[in-house]
């Protein structure tokens, strides 16, 4: 049977994902049992951390430089997207009367300004990686937990987009589909990327600075690189949670967010793109999860951020590679015996 | 002219917390080469031992005069044996198994040891913020026309006798010049038969204690403590650290004054809503021009 054209095979499988992503939301829609919307939330954000933890994986992983500030390009792209939804989009929607017209065209629009946020994230994502071409390591780390700080107190001060009140009167344009969408482009993205000749630089940058500057590689072009694409994924992923929560509020950009999907990332195993989905399962659930050990527990106080940064603890002393080290999902399980040895041979 | 000084004041005694903290970040920086990011916490650890062991003697004390500074001397001893025990025990169980696993381990073990801290700190004293009692009357100074009062000035005392046992300590004893080898060059100091990990151990006793220090003295000061208090002055100590040269107490301490002031001026400005930006601000500028800080010497890389 002769191959089809690369183009018409990938249009094919991107229909066949959209066609299960439209299935499931349908599907997930079509389950009414009282108390099922809590655990819809829950699968739509955990959706939005997958997309932090793999575009985080981007900069961390892939490139080796060490951000600490990826909930501030996320705010950014969340309060931008939001403000064009908010004083320019939305009002434009209402005018028109509610149906199939009305409908694409929020839908289309939403997709415009969630992409522009993730853009002007993006464009902050580039200012941020200039100074990684002095700073290295820990330094690195504290400059981007700073530029984190500073876009929130910036947000904290402009008037228009509601300041210490809060932006309110997002409209909950963002269901399933769109979550899981962009979700899986940025998964497919990442890892696309990391089999191209770009994130073959950002591994041998990860590996050695020095030896990749000598192989010819422009090291400082490729660290950018690596910020501003996931920066911009942080920032779609921004854009779409506004779109969710329908509520802003500076507070929830803090560093603590920061540190929280860093810790996804590291706990997959830095570099592991499956790892990094993973972990931001796990650490979606993980706290949801450990709202019953009060109950449990009969306990007066909520126990559950204290077990959470316990298990963290110990997690991070039993395995301090991570869950999959920097392996994939796919060559940890059990596979066939003749794919051991080149295996053993990259491990070494 | 007397609003400048006040507000000098303000920054010198805010400085003399910052500096205080970044000592132990310095330290166990310049030898671990680690972001201990658990460092804030125990500060607000120490700040909450001297809230409850100073609620406890103010119901029981009555007199005046010298047993009031007897008793205030006892809650600082107190709260620095406390956070000590506090700070030798992170270490050995969260740091010492990791020392040879890849540094990033270590700080993400460091970030956990901080959200265990902080939200133990929640479900322990409560999440609501609380009062620090009062032992020593708050006096209001008058000189010329610039209004102080004696809190500040114990502040200044305090830190500045800390300071000088501390560089006492790593300049003219023996575990300090341990302390200097070692963070010099790890390996070498254990083949000169230092004995590293309990150099170590030390470090973090000393920087926890002066960190107890730095906690009531915040106390004291602001009178306002909750268990994430010590998020913002944590970093901000750690960057009074970069400022001033990592790995050095002078540099240390003179970063903490800097910042202190910088930020007492902006809140007096009418940029005030960007106090807290602004240490940031001064860590990308002095990383961007300076990146070994004022003190630090710069080290070229190694092929």
């Amino acid at each position: 049977m002769k191959r089809l054209p690369w183009w018409l095979r990938d249009l094919m499988y991107a229909a066949i994902w959209v066609g299960i992503l439209i299935g499931l939301s349908y599907g997930l829609d079509a389950i009414r049992i009282a108390g099922i919307a809590y655990y819809k939330r829950i699968i739509v954000l955990m959706g939005i951390n997958i997309m932090l933890a793999v575009s985080l994986n981007i900069i961390n992983g892939h490139a080796g430089q060490f951000s600490l500030g990826h909930a501030g390009f996320m705010a950014i792209g969340a309060y931008f997207a939001a403000f064009l939804t908010v004083f320019y989009f939305m009002p434009y929607v209402n005018r028109f009367p509610e149906g199939t017209e009305q409908w694409i065209l929020q839908n289309a629009l939403l997709v415009v300004s969630v992409l522009l946020g993730g853009v002007l994230a993006a464009i902050a994502g580039y200012l941020v990686g200039l100074p990684s071409l002095r700073l290295r390591g820990d330094y690195l780390a504290i400059v981007t937990l700073g530029f984190g700080e500073i876009i929130r107190v910036i947000i904290l001060n402009i008037d228009k987009i509601g300041a210490a009140r809060g932006f309110s009167g997002i409209p909950n344009w963002v269901n399933f589909f769109w979550v899981y969408l962009f979700a899986l482009i940025t998964i497919l993205v990442s890892y696309r990327l990391v089999r191209s000749s770009v994130g073959r630089a950002f591994l041998a940058v990860r590996e050695d600075e020095i030896a990749a500057e000598a192989m010819g590689i422009d090291t400082t072009k490729f660290k950018v690189k690596a910020f501003i694409i996931g920066s911009f994924f942080a920032g779609v992923a921004g854009g779409l949670y506004a779109h969710i929560m329908m509520y802003l509020n500076p507070d929830m950009f803090r560093f603590l967010r920061s540190f929280e999907i860093v810790v996804m990332v590291v706990l997959g195993g830095l570099g592991s793109i499956s790892g990094s989905i993973v972990a931001a399962i796990i650490m979606t659930f993980l706290p949801e999860g450990l709202r019953t050990a009060k109950e449990v527990l009969h306990m007066e106080k909520d126990p559950r951020m204290l077990i959470y940064s316990i298990t963290l603890i110990v997690l991070m002393l039993t395995r301090p590679q991570g869950l999959l080290g920097r392996r994939e999902l796919w060559e940890v399980l059990p596979r066939r015996k003749d794919l051991k040895e080149t295996d053993a041979a990259a491990g070494s | 002219m007397q609003l400048i000084l006040q507000i000098l004041l303000n920054g010198i005694a805010l400085g003399a917390i910052y500096a205080l903290i970044a000592l132990g970040y310095t330290m166990v920086y310049g030898i671990l080469k680690l972001i201990n990011f658990a460092h804030g916490d125990v500060f607000m650890i120490g700040a909450f031992v001297g809230f409850y062991a100073g609620g406890w003697a103010a119901a029981h004390l009555h007199e005046q005069g010298m047993m009031q500074w007897a008793a205030a001397g006892g809650i600082m001893l107190l709260s620095m044996v406390a956070c000590a025990l506090l700070g030798f025990t992170i270490e050995r169980v969260a740091y010492r198994p990791l020392r040879k696993a890849p540094r990033i381990a270590s700080l993400i073990t460091a970030i956990g040891v901080s959200f265990f801290l902080e939200y133990g700190g929640q479900f322990v004293f409560g999440p609501d913020p609380k009062f620090f009692p009062t032992i020593i009357e708050k006096h209001l100074i008058q000189i010329d026309g610039t209004a102080t009062t004696n809190y500040q000035l114990i502040v200044l005392a305090l830190a500045v006798v800390f300071m000088a046992i501390l560089q006492y300590i790593v300049y003219r004893t023996k575990f300090g010049r341990a302390m200097r080898a070692v963070s010099f060059n790890f390996e070498t100091a254990s083949l000169m038969g230092i004995p590293v990990d309990r150099v170590i151990s030390l470090t973090f006793i000393i920087g926890s204690a002066l960190a107890a220090v730095a906690g009531i003295l915040y106390g004291l000061l602001y009178s306002r403590i909750d268990p994430l208090m010590g998020i913002l002055p944590g970093l901000k100590a750690f960057i009074a650290a970069v400022l001033g040269g990592i790995g050095n107490v002078p540099g240390a301490v003179l970063g903490g004054l800097v910042i202190g002031l910088v930020e007492s001026f902006v809140a007096a400005s009418r940029f005030s809503n960007y106090r807290d930006a602004i240490a940031f601000l001064i860590l990308i500028a002095i990383l961007m021009f300076r990146p070994s800080g004022l003190f630090g010497k710069y080290e070229a890389e190694k092929v």
